[in-house]
């Protein structure tokens, strides 16, 4: 037979040559902003889709907190709130800021924008794929927004869905849940195409010269934070298809009466819930470093060790998972090794954070919003990361468990972690990805009105935890004991403070859309940074880099003696 | 038309290891945990449950046993393409492609008897928590086996005209994969009564 080029073979498919992307005309609309392949266009529609969520995410924290702080009356904008509502809005806040907030736009936003550049590629190895695993993302996206208006409303069995009560249709919503199911399982696959797209990509297309030990700190957060993923995710999948059987099919998975375990569900979404913290938090370590080490001019301490400790605490974070059930009557046996792990595991994190503080000592520190955030993830991430130890004693576990202790604790890791990590993020690429610069200005107001309100909401939560202030309950009035007027006033404080948290973005929102037309115009590496990235024009063209790249140098050679600049990027000879 | 080269799209990588080789090593890696996660809640059950071997007992290992065989001549059918595509003969990798897709529809079509006489028997998907199981296990499996033919499929259109011929192999590894899970399902469902 005879083989004749057809017209679809002139041009090599995308996924076979990720240069060929240079060579190719400018696409049009849709092609460029809608249905992209580009990775940095990716990146920035998981960037705003997780903005967009994360203020519905707020927008529910507000109506909860405002029935919890003054229950009974109609909340301002929402109107009153019936239990029901309540538990479906403590639900989707939980379920939008971990699932499409957090993941969105630490990892895959920001994976996304960085990974091909700072590797030194024109695009990702499989750039379809990642532009399929976006629009996965958005179907998944759009099924749960849906999700609250179908009859029922949306699901209300709490962000971790524990049968039997999210096993059986009443009370949880019956449509809500399927689709509950349905958009979570669909957003993993968007992430599990995602994570496969950024580990070929960092592995396989690095520039010559890029050694393993020469990336980039936050390129090795990633990689083994999709790795995490990937090996954690699994379970809860096969979990997630038996409570959907469950549910309609009538299976009894974890129906005791059918011989089944709702323990056995605790298991598998605890053996992906533990590492999944861990994925939010290691690409924020990452942007911690690389900003620390871009505003003390100094290299990151203890490169090699971060990412040796942070390798020992992927694998111990496998091992971890049932401190979140010590009151769920597990063998005390079993709660003494798990105790165990858990507290082992604040080691290797311990170093990462003594390495950060390190990084800074007599730098020639500069606070710049970037930094301001980076600085202040580190101090308030301390107070989680320190609460996690009491927590991970099942002795204290079992008294502070159902109470706002742990949902402080729990805010104080992750509000640090996305929050100020996602934001630092935001104020140090921002300039790189729009062309533009930020207003620094606004961006300190910002800072400072955040740090306020995030610690005026989230500190009385551990008073009242230990007061004894259950968590689970929608209206305080029925429970005299829990209604004394220094734990009212604690309530009202720390809602007071969540709405000024929520307002103390407007800021940033009105410096993102003025700066995107208005802020002066970006140099190519406006922080006089030495990672790929900053080598390109800001915004990078399509296709990245206008030669392959040849890295010579580690990424952080930052103040070398003997050198006129303080900087010494990657792709310099000499 | 035959070129001496082995296979095209020889873009070095710093690893060695081609992209798609290599993609679909971690989807293998991630599909491992899932159904990791199933057979070890079902291990963890079946360990505890001494009476769910009289359920065991139902099932059909005469017809578990011949899909095992089919399954087992299909990885041997596979491996026979891809050495074909190595040596680009056209004709050879549309025959052994044909020929696991066909095992891969006796292996369904087998699975299809099975269900049908178990259900007659009234094994029903909620009869207990050990058809729960089965019907789980298997029908995952399955649907990977479905998915599996239809990747072949795609691949043996490419193949046709001579392009893609490096995704038979990726094709093949991923037809394995389907093939080890039902190795450790055999067992577990049928055999252990």
């Amino acid at each position: 037979m005879t083989v004749t080029a057809r017209p679809s073979e002139r041009h090599p498919a995308p996924s076979d040559s990720p240069a060929a992307g240079a060579a190719h005309p400018e696409p049009g609309f849709w092609r460029r902003y809608v249905f992209s392949t580009d990775h940095k266009t990716i990146g920035m529609q998981y960037l705003v889709t997780g903005l967009v969520m994360a203020l519905v995410g707020g927008l529910l924290a507000y109506a909860f907190r405002m029935q919890l702080a003054f229950p009974g009356r109609p909340v301002p904008g929402f109107g009153p709130l019936t239990s029901a509502e309540y538990n479906t809005f403590v639900t989707m806040h939980g379920t939008i800021m971990i699932f499409w907030v957090a993941m969105p736009v630490l990892l895959a936003g920001f994976g996304n924008l960085l990974i091909p550049l700072m590797v030194g590629t024109a695009d990702m190895a499989f750039p379809r794929l990642n532009m399929l695993s976006y629009w996965v993302f958005f179907l998944s996206t759009v099924v749960l927004l849906v999700s609250f208006v179908v009859p029922g409303g949306a699901f209300g069995g709490g962000w971790t869905a524990y049968p039997p009560l999210s096993a059986g249709t009443h009370g949880t919503g019956g449509w809500g849940g399927h689709l509950w199911i349905v958009a979570v399982a669909l957003e993993f696959v968007a992430f599990l195409m995602g994570g496969i797209n950024f580990l070929v990509t960092s592995f396989n297309l690095r520039a010559p010269g890029l050694t393993w030990f020469r990336l980039p700190v936050v390129v090795w957060m990633m990689i083994i934070a999709v790795l995490l993923f990937m090996f954690s995710v699994g379970p809860l999948i096969a979990g997630a298809v038996m409570l959907l059987l469950d549910r309609t099919v009538g299976t009894g998975f974890y129906d005791p009466a059918a011989g089944g375990d709702p323990i056995l569900f605790q298991h598998l979404f605890w053996f992906f819930g533990h590492p999944e913290v861990y994925v939010l938090l290691l690409p924020a370590v990452g942007f911690v470093a690389e900003i620390l080490a871009t505003f003390s001019r100094k290299p990151v301490f203890g490169y090699r060790m971060i990412v040796y400790s942070v390798l020992g605490a992927g694998v111990l974070s496998f091992i971890v998972w049932a401190h979140h059930q010590f009151i769920a009557g597990i063998d005390p046996r079993m709660a003494t090794f798990f105790s165990v792990t858990t507290i082992l595991i604040s080691v290797p994190f311990a170093i990462v954070v003594f390495s950060a503080i390190a990084t800074l000592w007599r730098g020639s520190l500069r606070f710049s919003t970037a930094m301001l955030f980076a600085v202040g993830l580190l101090a308030e991430f301390l107070l989680g990361g320190v609460t996690g130890i009491y927590l991970g004693s099942s002795a204290f576990d079992i008294y502070a468990h159902d109470t706002y202790f742990v949902v402080a604790h729990f805010h104080y890791t992750l509000i640090p972690v996305v929050l100020f990590g996602g934001l630092a993020a935001i104020y140090y690429w921002y300039p790189k990805f729009v062309g533009r610069m930020l207003d620094e200005r606004l961006g300190r107001w910002h800072f400072w009105l955040t740090v306020l309100c995030f610690n005026v909401a989230f500190l009385p939560l551990f008073i009242g935890g230990l007061a004894g202030e259950h968590r689970r309950i929608f209206d305080y009035s029925a429970w005299p004991s829990l209604m004394t007027p220094e734990l009212v006033t604690l309530r009202r404080v720390a809602t007071v403070a969540v709405i000024g948290l929520i307002l103390s973005q407007l800021p940033f929102v009105w410096n993102l859309f003025r700066s995107w037309r208005r802020g002066p115009v970006a140099e190519a590496n406006p922080w006089q940074a030495n990672t790929l990235e900053w080598s390109v024009p800001s915004p990078p063209p399509h296709g990245n880099f206008a030669a392959p790249p040849v890295v010579y140098r580690g990424p952080y050679e930052f103040s070398v003696p003997g050198r006129a600049e303080d900087f010494w990027p990657q792709h310099v000879p000499s | 038309m035959a070129h001496a080269t082995p296979l095209p799209q020889a873009r070095p990588t710093i690893t060695g290891v081609p992209p798609g080789r290599m993609a679909l090593w971690w989807v293998i890696a991630s599909e491992v945990v899932i159904f990791g996660g199933l057979i070890a809640s079902y291990v963890l059950f079946r360990v505890r449950m001494p009476a769910w071997g009289e359920s065991a007992r139902h099932t059909s290992t005469a017809l578990g046993a011949f899909n095992t065989l089919v399954l087992l001549t299909s990885s041997f059918t596979v491996v026979l393409a891809h050495q074909a595509a190595l040596q680009r003969r056209l004709e050879a990798i549309r025959r052994y492609l044909l020929a696991t897709i066909a095992l891969g529809g006796t292996f369904l079509v087998v699975k299809a008897i099975e269900y049908t006489t178990e259900i007659r028997h009234g094994f029903t998907f909620t009869a207990n928590l050990f058809w729960s199981f089965y019907y789980t296990m298997t029908g995952l499996h399955a649907s990977h086996v479905l998915a599996g033919m239809i990747a072949i499929a795609i691949v043996l259109r490419g193949a046709l005209r001579g392009r893609h011929l490096h995704r038979v192999e990726l094709a093949g590894l991923y037809w394995h994969f389907v093939d080890i899970v039902w190795i450790f399902l055999f067992p577990l469902l049928y055999l252990a009564q």
